[in-house]
């Protein structure tokens, strides 16, 4: 027991800060753009697949730098020729181009790429278990990916809070336009607040490309996933947002940790008429199981309860 | 989405001058109705009348869809799981009074995926509709996740990954229907097709329409005025959740399977792309917007294996540049028709297109000699576009592509600058005469 407490543990919060590199970004551009972007996970996915094209030819490390740079100049590009020409039709249409860029993403991944996950490895320096613990060992680079998350957290927060260009970001935050009377080129900050953002996700792809699968379908199974964690957390709260990866990332782990159904708990159906048939359904369904729903019942939860998210401030 | 949209913003109580005469007010309506009648003697082939089939149930699913995103200005991501309900519904009454035991003939089937669309717009609609603007959007999401991923695990009532398939032709018959044949399906998606046109159309000139139109364009002021604008959110989310359960409640007694794949994330999107395409700023936009992409969807599928790739390019530049969709470019020619001046930049938009359609045909070939290195790279390099054998590998048809794309794409821009001016001139001349 204490070992599946250990390991789930460990493994939620390495998935949790995953989910927080990515959150952080979607968070800072919402807040700054007022535009949550779809595409958020398209870009982790492209990060995952340009870092697997790269290490084939260079090496895992050249691809873990040079895969978040060409993503944020992508980025870049999408914001100041796609996003900039959408703002004037308004937020639905913003939106809307964020989501056919996810379309976009996929299908050309799929074009490349195609739709089996592709063989990207784990590099051979990181390629040993990290310890042993309860008879089990635990995978460097796993914990590789934890400590590199926490890193880019610890740095962010430093530039956010300490840095110059930090503060202006602060500023834009709740008052783009003060900010543009003080004469800074708030195009600019969007436009590079837009590829730092993107850059992050699609640093969170190449550390977890190796780790879970690379396929064409991987932005798909985590989009969803990322945006309860913004809403979870409250739009727009970075606070939040760090709460809530961890939270999700917790209770997805240990969700999959438990096999045990109601039918474990409490016996077998009794009665024997028509409705138990799909009564037992719901009965004999594991924990296990119900695990990729309960993000999106912790996201009804908090809707009925704190319709503001945990930490979140403002209505929409 | 307010300049070209009259038909939906004019205001109520102000119908041009005096009231409508009868012919005025239904005669739309019988003209469609003839239209729907007489279709399938024209296009009388198995494959055109199952298309037809198809078009006529995604029509109701686009309107229903535009009945948030275009009257209320709720961007939904999860619309599908109304229709899927709904034809999950209609397909366990169906299999449930196969024999012909019950008494209700097929032809109210779906009303029974209506109801169910209905109850599940309320219980969902409660809960979403708290919430507008982008949080509304992420709940929906949420929502679509929620009931695809918990269908999977009820494998019972929504079985599973195959499905649960059903036999129209065990429903208790009346009239000597059998609904065996694919035209007789036709007539009963028709008549359905257009009572839910006609409903949804009565609604947008309903009091509760306006005040749709009205959340949509300034829920503040609307709020102020004495409306609570989540009850109005609420009611329209509901009877969108209606109308979807229709489609889904047809759709099963046309493919006569469900699966859970048909309320997912895909099909929620592509309701969005049907919608906005044809243009959410007008009725007829969704209606249009239907009967294009499942054409499309058909033909391209046919022609190239990345035909979904075509698809988004398409919607992203309908965002980008017709944010008004297909009905908003038709509806821009209105007031040139008007001032009987469309024949004088007509020109313009021919000289426009070509260079665009030279553009769209080097970009085609990149996708194409792109996807055939890379994914059909077993098959061989070989392949042809429009009749011309080549070497995907070969310098010269990348060179034309690159040169038709550039090219096209540089004298495409500069034409429609051009069309541009000259509709603008076109605009100030008419109001001058």
């Amino acid at each position: 027991m204490a070992e599946i407490l250990f390991f789930s543990a460990v493994n939620g919060i390495t998935y949790g800060m995953l989910l927080f590199l990515m959150a952080s970004g979607l968070t800072v551009i919402f807040s700054m753009m007022g535009v949550l972007n779809l595409a958020h996970a398209s870009f982790y996915m492209l990060g995952a697949f340009f870092g697997f094209e790269i290490s084939r030819h260079l090496g895992f490390w050249p691809g873990l730098v040079l895969a978040p740079l060409i993503v944020a100049v992508i980025g870049m590009g999408v914001e100041r020729y796609g996003l900039r020409t959408v703002h004037k039709h308004g937020h639905v249409a913003e939106l809307l181009f964020t989501f056919g860029l996810t379309f976009v993403i996929q299908k050309l991944v799929e074009m490349v790429w195609g739709k089996l996950p592709v063989d990207y490895l784990v590099p051979p320096s990181l390629d040993f278990p990290a310890f042993t613990i309860f008879a089990t060992e635990y995978p460097a680079f796993k914990l590789f990916g934890l400590l590199a998350s926490i890193a880019i957290f610890l740095a962010l927060m430093l530039v956010i809070k300490r840095t110059r260009i930090g503060l202006i970001v602060q500023a834009a935050l709740t008052h783009p336009e003060m900010v543009g009377m003080l004469g800074h080129n708030v195009d600019r900050i969007f436009m590079l607040v837009f590829g730092v953002g993107v850059g992050l996700a699609a640093v969170a792809g190449v550390i977890a490309g190796p780790a879970l699968v690379t396929q064409s379908n991987m932005a798909g199974l985590l989009g969803p996933i990322l945006f309860v964690v913004v809403v979870v957390g409250g739009l727009g709260s970075l606070g939040g947002a760090f709460v809530a990866s961890l939270l999700i990332g917790l209770v997805q782990t240990f969700a999959v940790a438990f096999n045990i159904s109601l039918a474990d708990v409490f016996g077998p159906v009794a009665a024997d008429s028509g409705l138990a048939l799909y009564l037992d359904d719901i009965w004999s369904v594991t924990v296990a199981q119900v695990a990729p729903v309960l993000p999106y019942l912790l996201l009804v939860l908090i809707l009925i309860f704190r319709p503001r998210g945990l930490m979140g401030n403002r209505e929409s | 989405m307010s300049d070209t949209s009259d038909t939906v913003v004019r205001p109520a109580g102000f119908p041009s001058g005096a009231a409508p005469g009868p012919l005025r007010r239904y005669g739309p309506w019988i003209v469609l109705a003839l239209l729907l009648l007489v279709l399938p003697r024209v296009f009388s082939s198995g494959l055109s009348i199952s298309t037809m089939c198809v078009m006529g149930t995604m029509i109701i699913f686009a309107l229903s869809y535009n009945m948030l995103l275009g009257q209320s200005g709720l961007l939904s991501f999860g619309h599908a799981v109304f229709f899927g309900l709904g034809g999950f519904l209609t397909a366990q009454m169906m299999n449930m009074m196969a024999g012909g035991e019950g008494p209700l003939p097929l032809m109210v089937y779906p009303l029974v995926g209506g109801l169910a669309g209905l109850v599940f717009g309320v219980i969902f609609g409660a809960v979403a509709t708290r919430r507008a603007g982008t949080a509304f959007a992420m709940i929906t999401l949420g929502i679509g996740e929620l009931v695809t991923s918990s269908a999977l695990i009820l494998r019972g009532f929504f079985g599973g990954e195959t499905g649960i398939t059903v036999d129209r032709t065990e429903i208790h018959q009346v009239f000597g229907l059998s609904f065996g044949p694919q035209v007789q399906v036709y007539y009963l998606i028709a008549g359905w097709c257009l009572v839910s046109v006609i409903a949804m159309y009565a609604i947008t000139r309903t009091p509760f329409g306006r005040i749709c139109n009205a959340v949509r364009d300034n829920p503040q002021r609307v709020n102020f005025v004495g409306y609570n604008t989540t009850v109005v959110r609420f009611i329209a989310f509901s009877l969108a959740g209606l109308f979807a359960g229709i489609a889904g409640g047809l759709a099963s007694i046309n493919f006569e399977i469900m699966n859970s794949a048909q309320m997912g994330a895909a099909e929620s999107g592509s309701v969005i792309l049907m919608a906005y395409i044809g243009g959410v700023g007008n009725f007829a936009g969704p209606i249009i917007g239907a009967i294009v992409v499942t054409y499309l969807h058909l033909m391209l599928s046919d022609l190239s294996d990345v035909w979904e790739l075509y698809f988004g390019l398409l919607f992203i530049s309908m965002v980008m540049y017709a944010p008004n969709g297909i009905a908003g470019v038709i509806m821009m020619q209105r007031p040139l028709i008007r001032r009987g001046q469309l024949l004088r930049v007509a020109p313009y938009y021919v000289l426009a297109l070509i260079p665009g359609l030279v553009a769209l045909a080097g970009l085609s070939m990149i996708i194409e000699m792109t996807h055939q290195l890379s994914i059909s790279a077993s098959e061989g390099l070989g392949m042809t576009m429009m009749g011309i054998a080549f070497n995907a590998d070969a310098l010269l048809p990348w060179l034309t592509a690159v040169v038709l794309l550039g090219g096209g794409g540089w004298l495409g821009v500069r034409a429609a600058r051009l069309a541009r001016e000259a509709y603008g001139a076109a605009m100030v001349r008419g109001r001058v005469q």
